[in-house]
């Protein structure tokens, strides 16, 4: 015995090009919804990452601009400016700080990087206080150097694997013409991290004669303290500027605002277009088989036995183009990732768009849920067909 | 009056259609009693009412006036005015119906074709066997295959298949033959008479084709809607 979603099914066969089309249309309108969704979700987690891979919650960093500051902490920064050692040691008398760890950036141009050349990021840190910030660190080869002094650096993964460097390797400063001795690789971690060489702080003062300055403090609060008061009694410092993490994240929330709601917004014109389309599919054929419904309808369907098997259509069709929408979305990930990041105006590292069940199921249920309120009217206009009707049209 | 014998009672039967302030009456008064077992057919010009009263004899619709039960039921009547969907059940427990154009499900195949009125409603007493209902229709063998495969008078008898497969006590049919040719026509005609004759069923037919008509027990001549 055929049941009616079988009918239902095959009736859509009759016309494949259309039927086709129209799960076309939903499943782009799917991708996109899916990716959208994914986006929503990949970007804070990746931006969360990138914040809680620091390992401080609030960044002192010299006065100047507070987006030069956050772009410090995120990507590194080179036309930098630099604070009194000094003031890391009055950091380190509040009570409520568990413990700082100074930095040092520098980079320069390495002609020798890549097939044109690179900047080269030297993050100077404090061999004492910088591996505990950074606990979650795992080495590929050797480890933290202990003197910060030593001519020793420490690479990241993609640093080390651009320049083809392992344990007891030497790497040159361009331009000091000062070598380095490898001691440790990372692990990839996914973050701006894994394109920096570690130096210690000492090193880079020294090589780069800025003997007691510094770029950057990292400050860790203790767990009982309340951030806010501490910020507020380093808001006194001289020429300095602090920056919590909670700030920056919410700044970059904001500088991204503009692009989610233009995303949303194609989204939510792409589903309409969808809706629209399987509204036209779905009454297109139900015309198309007025006298055939009245047919069914002598057989003995009760108008609510036709509405079922035109919203089982509509059904159908959603399931299929939401299917092929979440399967376009994951297949094509790392291109909607590209096509987002030329979109913002900061990026965090690691993947901007993150597609999971939940996320998947939830864009299911929306794409079907549209879709069968966009199948309501053909389903009832057909439900209402009088047999006597459809017999009459033959007759004509 | 003893009734059980009767399929259908119709008194003063009368249809009129309105187009704009014209009138046009279809069928004007028509009384009739069908009994169980009949094999009626309706003969007369077109646009004599046949196919009007047709369809108001197997509740697809309503007639303008006057008095319709069937299987003892009021159907239209004084103060009866049967819903759509009441009419629905009538129709599922009393009638199967044939139309002139088949009506097919093209993406169906012949079996499920007939089983389509299961989808919606299936009688205690419905056919469970198909393979032998479409074998007692010589068209056993098509069973798999679809209706573009299959030719005029072979889509008739997967239309009748279907008609039967809810074992209706009466069958409709309009004009079953229009679309075939006389060889075809001649044996959807034996079809229905042994329908009619060795299970039974009602059968009310309308058609132009007296050689059709003649196999019928009972010929009704209607001209500008009356009999």
């Amino acid at each position: 015995m055929i049941r009616i979603w079988q009918i239902a099914y095959k009736n859509l066969l009759r016309k494949k090009v259309r039927s086709i089309l129209t799960i076309t249309g939903i499943a782009m309108s799917a991708w996109v919804l899916v990716s959208l969704l994914g986006f929503n979700k990949g970007y804070e987690n990746a931006l969360n990452r990138d914040i809680d891979s620091m390992g401080y919650q609030v960044l002192v960093a010299a006065k100047g601009c507070p987006y030069e500051a956050a772009t410090l902490m995120l990507k590194g920064g080179t036309g930098l400016r630099y604070m009194d050692e000094s003031i890391a040691r009055d950091i380190q008398r509040y009570s409520e700080v568990k413990v700082i760890t100074p930095m040092v950036m520098q980079a320069v141009f390495d002609p020798n990087k890549g097939e044109s050349g690179g900047i080269s990021a030297y993050l100077g840190v404090d061999p004492k206080t910088f591996p505990g910030m950074k606990g979650y660190f795992q080495f590929q080869q050797g480890k933290w150097f202990t003197d910060p002094n030593a001519a020793e650096a420490v690479m990241g993964y993609e640093a080390a694997e651009l320049e083809q460097r392992e344990v007891g390797d030497k790497i040159l400063i361009p331009e000091k013409n000062v070598e380095l001795a490898v001691v440790g690789v990372l692990k990839r971690t996914g973050t701006q991290d894994d394109g920096t060489i570690f130096v210690p702080f000492r090193t880079v003062q020294r090589v780069f004669g800025v003997a007691g300055k510094l770029t950057a403090i990292g400050v860790q609060v203790d767990k009982n303290a309340r951030i806010a008061d501490v910020e507020q009694k380093m808001y006194d410092l001289p020429d300095v500027q602090v920056v919590s993490l909670a700030q920056v994240k919410q700044t970059i929330i904001s500088l991204v605002a503009t692009a989610r709601v233009m995303v949303f917004s194609i989204a939510v014109i792409a589903v309409l277009i969808a809706m629209v389309g399987v509204v036209n599919t779905i009454l297109m054929s139900v015309f198309e088989r007025f006298q055939e419904i009245g047919i069914l309808k002598s057989m003995g369907a009760l108008p609510g036995d036709v509405f079922r098997l035109i919203w089982i259509e509509t059904f159908i069709l959603c399931l299929l183009g939401g299917i092929a929408g979440n399967a376009l979305a994951l297949g094509l990930v790392r291109v909607t990732d590209i096509l987002i990041r030329r979109l913002l105006p900061y990026s965090p590292t690691g993947s901007l768009v993150m597609i999971d069940l939940p996320l998947a199921s939830i864009a299911m249920a929306a794409i079907i849920g549209v879709g069968l309120l966009s199948g309501l009217y053909p389903a009832w206009k057909a439900a209402r067909i009088r047999p006597i009707e459809s017999i009459r049209s033959q007759e004509a | 009056m003893n009734d059980t014998g009767i399929a259908i009672i119709a008194e003063h039967i009368s249809k009129i259609y309105r187009r704009g302030s014209d009138k046009i009456t279809a069928l004007d008064g028509v009384s009739l009693r069908i009994r169980r077992g009949d094999f009626v057919a309706f003969v007369g010009p077109s646009g004599s009412g046949k196919t009007t009263l047709l369809n108001i004899l197997g509740c697809l619709d309503n007639p303008t006036d006057g008095a319709l039960s069937v299987g003892g039921t009021g159907v239209f009547g004084e103060g009866t005015r049967l819903g759509e969907k009441e009419l629905t059940k009538i129709r599922r427990q009393h009638f199967g119906y044939i139309f002139q154009n088949f009506y097919l499900l093209p993406t169906l195949t012949v079996r499920e074709n007939v089983t389509v009125p299961f989808s919606f409603y299936r009688k205690d007493n419905a056919v469970t066997d198909i393979p032998a209902l479409l074998a007692s229709l010589g068209i056993e063998r098509r069973m798999n295959h679809l209706p573009g495969q299959l030719s005029g008078g072979e889509m008739q008898r997967v239309a009748i298949a279907r008609a039967l497969v809810n074992r209706p006590e009466i069958l409709l049919a309009d004009e079953p033959t229009g679309n075939l040719d006389s060889k075809r026509s001649r044996d959807i005609g034996e079809v229905l008479g042994s329908l009619n004759r060795d299970q039974g069923i009602t059968i009310i037919m309308v058609t132009h084709n007296p050689e059709l008509a003649a196999l019928a027990g009972r010929q009704i001549d209607l001209r500008d809607g009356r009999i």
